[in-house]
């Protein structure tokens, strides 16, 4: 997994709530054996107009946003299916964090499974990032998880809370499989346990 | 009882990570499971517990022919990748032929490999069905869904608790489904995050084992992490004689620890929601989300009936979705298709309340109508028991078990602008296809809006008993 340790990028608006996984990734772009190849149908239902024309006005359409890296997103972002396949579409589009005041549980931990960020900061925080990344061309942020804060170049500063092992499993990309099976003795003695005190169930 | 089985599986607790979680039995289906497959072979390692590890095909399966051919030339791929994963990794799949086959949390529970107790994931937020038999059982990505097969257990910050409690009796015509709309409109669609659900009272009690399923089921939809019931008789009946439920003696000591697992009367929860049954109805969702619902006697609701100003341009972008203006009585709406099916309702028991209700009756000439059992083994039984005729004389479609129309990554979707009456779990723009209006609803209510070709109140209908 790729470390995050300290991103500064452009942001753009998506000022919904309860966006869900599936306006995320529509289904039709579910069936694929890969992890990659999803970017391309981000959004897709909300990007694009019949046959593929990009729909001008959905805000991530907008020239000023290309290139964005930060996302900053409604209350309770990626609610509903449980589907990877939502930051692996987010990640290939660009977007390496997620700025909301809430998000969907496993959605939320899907993302750092991919080296993705997801800040929760207050909703009148998350408003003022909002209306600044809706004004102002260029709006750029800084998300630094070593120190859990969110900057930018006007004053803004907001700390965030995060777990502390993903926040080191963030920082320094290891894989989540790779720490658990340093812990394999004890899943061991575990199941030799378990087993004999419950039975077949 | 979730503090019960969350400290019975606890492996490890190194200082500073979340809690190590055992998983007792972990379901796989197709479309999550290939990039964790695809992971292991990379890494070189192997499926820690086939045995505990239950794969079957549901969510891109065509639902008209069978066998026949799945001319979507991805979606068989994936299927094709699954049977490659499951033979090299040993692992049981329920394939498109079995008659075992079905949507993964209909088949789980029918073949008794959900029990009481135990935890389950499956890469599928509506892993939370089968909470109904006291299990805690929650969705996961497919990240976690390789970490699962890779170790058998999952890291996982323990979750709040959540006591949801319908107080009061359930009046006549009121069904699970309606139960759960109901809550979630009350709590909201974050209003569960980060807690365990556990439903109580009477009117919880007094469902059988498919309403409490329906409940459960759409725990996910109020952003919890999981809904549990506790245990009682009726599970315990429910179970015995299933093909992997424990046998003769072994039967009756696992009730015996079971019986345990229920919840302490003194019971502490982080939180508490109450719902009152005797205020409750018949519900009919009007927006695009399934915590924006309404009482089938009620209207859509005006703009002005909401305070906040986010859950006002919600519905103002609902509505336009939706085709909908505010103000009009529920009962006004024509519909254009109805899906009876779904991971949610299409258990034995909804198609026979869904029968009951189409019995010599026809559907509306406006309305194309499907019912799309929830396994193989409940279509069979379901047609000995002579319902798909009941639906056929109809004029309702009677297809193979699959996921279907909830969300539409097989053939069976809506065309833009085309309404539904469906009995599945999410009403998002475009889970039905792409442009598609679903009306989330009972399989009763679903049923009698396919006859009446808009919504109606089946409290009204004489259903003969």
């Amino acid at each position: 997994m790729e470390p995050f340790v300290k991103l500064t990028g452009l942001a753009a608006p998506l000022d919904r709530a309860n966006v869900d996984t599936d306006q995320i990734i529509p289904k039709q772009f579910l069936k694929r054996i890969e992890r990659t190849g999803f970017g391309e149908f981000a959004f897709f239902d909300w990007r694009y107009l019949e046959e593929g024309v990009p729909d001008p006005s959905f805000t991530l359409n907008d020239e000023r946003y290309r290139g964005a890296s930060i996302l900053i997103a409604g209350r309770n972002f990626g609610s509903g299916s449980s589907r990877e396949h939502a930051p692996w579409a987010l990640g290939e589009y660009g977007f390496r964090a997620i700025i909301a005041p809430s998000f969907g549980d496993i959605f939320r931990n899907n993302c750092m499974q991919n080296g993705m960020l997801p800040v929760e900061l207050s909703a009148v925080e998350v408003d003022r990032l909002m209306a600044r990344a809706l004004r102002e061309d260029g709006y750029r942020v800084t998300v630094d998880l070593e120190s859990q804060t969110v900057t930018d170049g006007w004053g803004f500063c907001a700390r965030f809370e995060i777990d502390p092992y993903r926040r080191d499993s963030l920082l320094q990309g290891l894989d989540d499989i790779g720490r658990t099976l340093e812990l394999e003795e004890a899943i061991d003695r575990f199941e030799a346990g378990f087993l004999a005190s419950t039975g077949s169930y | 009882m979730f503090q019960k089985i969350w400290d019975r599986h606890v492996v490890a607790e190194p200082e500073g990570q979340p809690p190590l979680l055992y998983i007792d039995l972990h379901l796989v289906h197709e479309v999550t499971s290939p990039q964790a497959f695809d992971g292991l072979r990379l890494a070189g390692r192997s499926v820690r517990r086939p045995e505990l590890t239950v794969a079957t095909v549901d969510h891109n399966v065509p639902t008209d022919l069978r066998p026949g051919p799945i001319t979507d030339a991805i979606a068989r791929n994936q299927i094709e990748a699954l049977r490659r994963n499951c033979e090299d990794f040993e692992v049981r799949l329920y394939d498109i032929e079995s008659p075992r086959q079905g949507i993964v949390h209909v088949i789980g529970p029918e073949l008794g490999y959900t029990q009481p107790g135990k935890t389950i994931v499956c890469g599928d937020s509506h892993t939370s069905t089968h909470g109904a038999f006291g299990a805690l059982a929650f969705g996961i990505g497919t990240s976690e869904v390789e970490h699962v097969l890779a170790t058998q257990t999952l890291r996982q910050q323990r979750p709040a608790t959540m006591e949801v409690r319908f107080e009061g009796e359930l009046p006549l015509g009121v069904s699970a489904k309606d139960m759960i709309l109901a809550a979630i409109g009350q709590m909201g669609v974050a209003g569960g995050v980060g807690h365990v659900l556990e439903y109580t009272g009477e009117s919880i009690r007094g469902l059988d084992m498919d309403g409490r399923m329906t409940v459960c089921n759409m725990s996910i939809e109020a952003g919890a992490r999981a809904g549990m019931i506790a245990p009682d008789e009726t599970t315990f009946e429910w179970l015995e004689g299933r093909p992997f439920s424990p046998k003769g003696g072994e039967f009756q000591e696992a009730v015996n620890v079971w019986r345990g697992l229920s919840t302490d009367c003194d019971a502490e929860f982080d939180a508490e929601v109450e719902i009152d049954c005797a205020a409750l109805e018949p519900y009919v969702s009007w927006g695009t989300n399934p915590g924006q619902s309404s009482k089938i006697t009620g209207s859509v609701p005006e703009l002005s009936d909401f305070e906040d100003a986010a859950d006002q341009e919600n519905a103002a972008r609902a509505l336009e979705y939706m085709g909908l203006v505010g103000g009009t009585p529920m009962q006004e709406i024509v519909i254009d298709r109805v899906f009876i099916g779904s991971c949610t309702n299409a258990r034995l028991e909804d198609l026979r309340s869904a029968a009951r209700v189409v019995r010599g009756r026809r559907a509306a000439p406006n309305v194309r109508a499907m019912v799309v059992p929830g396994s193989t083994a409940v279509k069979l039984q379901a047609e000995r028991e002579g319902l798909d005729e009941v639906f056929k004389d109809a004029g309702f479609e009677w297809r193979e078990a699959g996921c279907s129309m909830c969300l539409g990554m097989n053939p069976d979707i809506l065309a833009p602008g085309e309404r539904c009456a469906s009995t599945s779990n999410r009403n998002f723009e475009g889970r039905q296809g792409k442009g598609g209006r679903t009306h989330l609803l009972s399989p009763a209510m679903a049923a009698a809006a396919g006859v009446a070709g808009r919504f109606v109140d089946i409290r009204d209908w004489d259903l003969g008993d």
